[in-house]
């Protein structure tokens, strides 16, 4: 019978299923940060148990790093005390971990990729929702809570029921400017934050296959926007050639024999979905958000809503009160919203392309008056390294950004990244939630190439229009 | 882990769509390493005026007053009335420390997130799923009468409301018989260590460059 791609992983990786259809899932990869760890690995001292394969597991300290590259190392104690739990967990266990002046650090879902630690067919997790990033590389990848952590590390498995299936065709041909971002968020603006809840989507069609890797973790990345667990991309040249050569990517005759088998990771003709909508590429301009939650979202050229033109309350009394938080007049044009600063980076947008595609917009311009700060921050010790390599850091800098270590930094807040109550911030982060950022923060998702543009005039507009 | 059969209590009623865990428990609250102690900060920026951090005596922060959980008719509510979409966002199981630790052992909402959704079954708390219509009843039911208490029933998988109505849900078998009976997975998950051992021997062999 035909299958889809997920259908393919999941049939992969069933240890067991009971007759109810709840079932035992093989876990090849863990990935594991400090916040939600350490109740796991506490857990597992408690009932003296060991992880079921270590090397399995790959650790890193991203959401409370400092980013200044002062070299102070992290000043609040509370955080502080996190990192070193973790470092303390992963020697205990003898866990691979890329400590914070391990050159290799950063965003845990940038430096999975990064170091071929994520390969196609694989099962991934993190005790983390945007695990569904690694899905552009035909993996099922899935983010999970603390107890399953604990559960993944204690026996490799996970205890699961099957998904159905959606896919999301995006046809045509994007427009100039228009990236894998607008794509995303317009997919979400599409189907809603919960359009994905209980399905595992697929991202296809020609314009997904036409993007490269990095664009393709950008849409698999917000995924979980849309309500669902994973997001994936069938495997094709594309995926292999970013992978070649990687120090987790099989080498000699192993990498052949995964190639071949790598190119059945994709949706058999005919394969059935049990969901499956298309988006016109050729329509999609440059996404906005403007209100508190990833689906409140319009194109450039587009004006904020109007809650009193709403027919259905809950949607009338959720817009109002968002507009309210984010200090917006309903109907005004979203090209005259003028944020205060500019973050560029996270796991959504803070890889090499990102950061070229932002300093393309930026190079030789000046950051607006009226911009406090803007911020650049690579997701990796190997892509700051890379960008810097390329001159990057110095348009950024020229410009009149700030040239970070990598880190979440911004994207939470969890450091000392933040805005103060009332700031607007153009972030290519992927979540716009009240205080996401800091309390009472105001945050606009956009694209790299988007959050330059605005640094650079003060407002939001396109990059062809500065 | 507690277990969960019948639960009576006080419930609370969240009359807003898409609540997320940010929201539920804000991320300064994620630097612990420990599972409890959220509770104080459960809804953190909604239930004070002022900016909260680890560490404070939260019983001297000024209160928002209008904050529904504020409101004496629902102290000592133990079942929590939401909106669709409940629990969206970060997957931070610390939403449902915090949830649990201030006293809910139940959410009914029309729809959760996936990955909340689970996480409370980890935690003794059972979420309801019961339709748009069901809930937006409850909801005004609730604003009606003080102290708006209702019976669940896990096993007979029942809400019985003080009216006397009986509300049939769903809920997993396998999830049921785990809350009912406290079940721990990683134990119940070991016994099945050698079917995890065959499966990785055929794996090897299958697909060697994943070990
Ligand atoms: S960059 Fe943001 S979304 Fe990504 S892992 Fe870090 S905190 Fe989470």
């Amino acid at each position: 019978m035909a299958q889809t791609l997920y259908d393919k992983l999941w049939e992969q990786h069933v240890v067991h299923t009971e007759d109810d259809g709840t079932s035992l899932i093989y876990i090849d990869r863990h990935l594991v940060h400090e916040v939600t760890s350490p109740q796991a690995f506490e857990g597992l001292h408690l009932a003296k148990r060991t992880p079921w394969r270590s090397e399995s597991m790959l650790a890193v300290p991203d959401h409370n790093v400092p980013t200044t590259t002062d070299g102070a190392g992290i000043d609040d104690p509370v955080s502080r005390l996190q990192v070193t739990t973790l470092e303390q967990n992963c020697r205990h266990f003898g866990i691979t971990e890329f400590g914070m002046s391990d050159p290799r650090q950063g965003i845990v879902h940038v430096i999975g990729p990064e170091q071929g630690a994520t390969l196609p067919g694989m099962t991934i997790v993190c005790g983390d929702s945007h695990t569904s990033t690694h899905g552009a590389f035909a993996a099922l990848a899935f983010g999970i809570g603390t107890s399953e952590v604990e559960h993944v590390m204690a026996t490799q498995c996970l205890i699961q029921r099957k998904s159905k299936n959606m896919r999301v065709w995006v046809d045509g041909e994007l427009r100039q400017g228009v990236t894998a971002k607008d794509v995303v968020l317009a997919i979400i603006g599409e189907i809603g934050t919960a359009g994905g809840t209980g399905y595992a989507i697929e991202f296809a069609g020609p314009v997904i296959s036409g993007l490269s890797m990095e664009s393709r973790m950008t849409v698999c990345n917000m995924a979980i926007e849309a309500g669902a667990r994973s997001g994936m991309i069938a495997a094709d040249q594309t995926t292999f050639d970013y992978l070649e050569g990687r120090p987790g990517a099989p080498k000699g005759t192993l990498w052949d024999q995964a190639v071949d088998n790598w190119r059945n990771l994709v949706s058999d003709a005919g394969a059935q979905f049990d969901h499956e909508i298309t988006i016109d590429g050729n329509a999609i301009l440059p996404q906005v958000t403007w209100g508190t939650s990833p689906e409140m979202v319009g194109s450039i050229d587009g004006n904020v809503p109007n809650p009193d033109e709403m027919a259905d309350p809950v949607a009338r009394d959720g817009t109002a009160r968002a507009l309210e938080y984010m200090g917006l007049e309903p109907g005004i044009e979203i090209r005259k919203i003028q944020p205060d600063l500019v973050f560029i980076g996270s796991c959504t947008n803070s890889r090499i392309e990102d950061l070229r595609q932002a300093a393309d917009v930026v190079r030789g311009r000046q950051v607006a008056a009226n911009i406090k700060q803007a911020l650049v921050v690579p997701g990796s010790g190997l892509v700051k390294r890379q960008a810097e390599e390329e001159g990057l850091h110095q348009v950024f800098i020229d410009a009149g950004f700030e040239w970070r270590n990598p880190g979440c930094s911004m994207c939470l807040a969890m450091n000392a990244d933040r805005l103060e109550p009332g700031e607007r911030c153009a972030s290519t982060s992927n979540r716009n939630f009240e205080g996401r950022q800091g309390q009472g923060g105001r945050t606009h998702l956009v694209s790299p190439a988007m959050a330059a543009a605005a640094a650079i005039a003060g407002h939001f507009t396109t990059p062809e229009d500065l | 882990m507690q277990a969960f059969t019948q639960l009576e209590g006080i419930v609370a009623p969240m009359d807003r769509a898409n609540v997320d865990t940010d929201a539920i428990i804000p991320k300064q609250f994620l630097k612990s390493i420990k599972r409890s102690g959220f509770g104080p900060n459960l809804f953190d920026e909604w239930r004070y005026l002022d900016h909260g951090e680890p560490g404070q005596d939260n019983s001297k922060r000024p209160l928002n007053e209008e904050f529904v959980l504020n409101q004496p008719r629902y102290q000592g509510a133990t079942i929590l009335l939401a909106r669709e979409n409940f629990g969206c966002g970060s997957s931070r199981e610390h939403a449902p420390w915090a949830l649990l630790d201030y006293g809910f052992r139940c959410v009914i909402a029309p729809s959760f997130a996936d990955i909340f959704f689970n996480n409370c079954f980890k935690n003794a708390i059972l979420p309801v799923v019961l339709n748009d219509k069901i809930v937006d009843d409850l909801f005004s039911r609730v604003a009606s009468v003080d102290g708006y208490t209702i019976s669940v029933d896990l096993p007979e998988q029942k809400i019985i409301t003080p009216e006397g109505d009986q509300i049939d849900f769903e809920v997993e078998t396998f999830r049921k018989h785990c809350l009912i009976n406290g079940l721990d997975d990683i134990g119940l998950t070991l016994e099945k260590s050698d079917a995890i051992k065959n499966y990785e021997l055929r794996r090897k062999t299958e697909a060697p460059w994943l070990f």
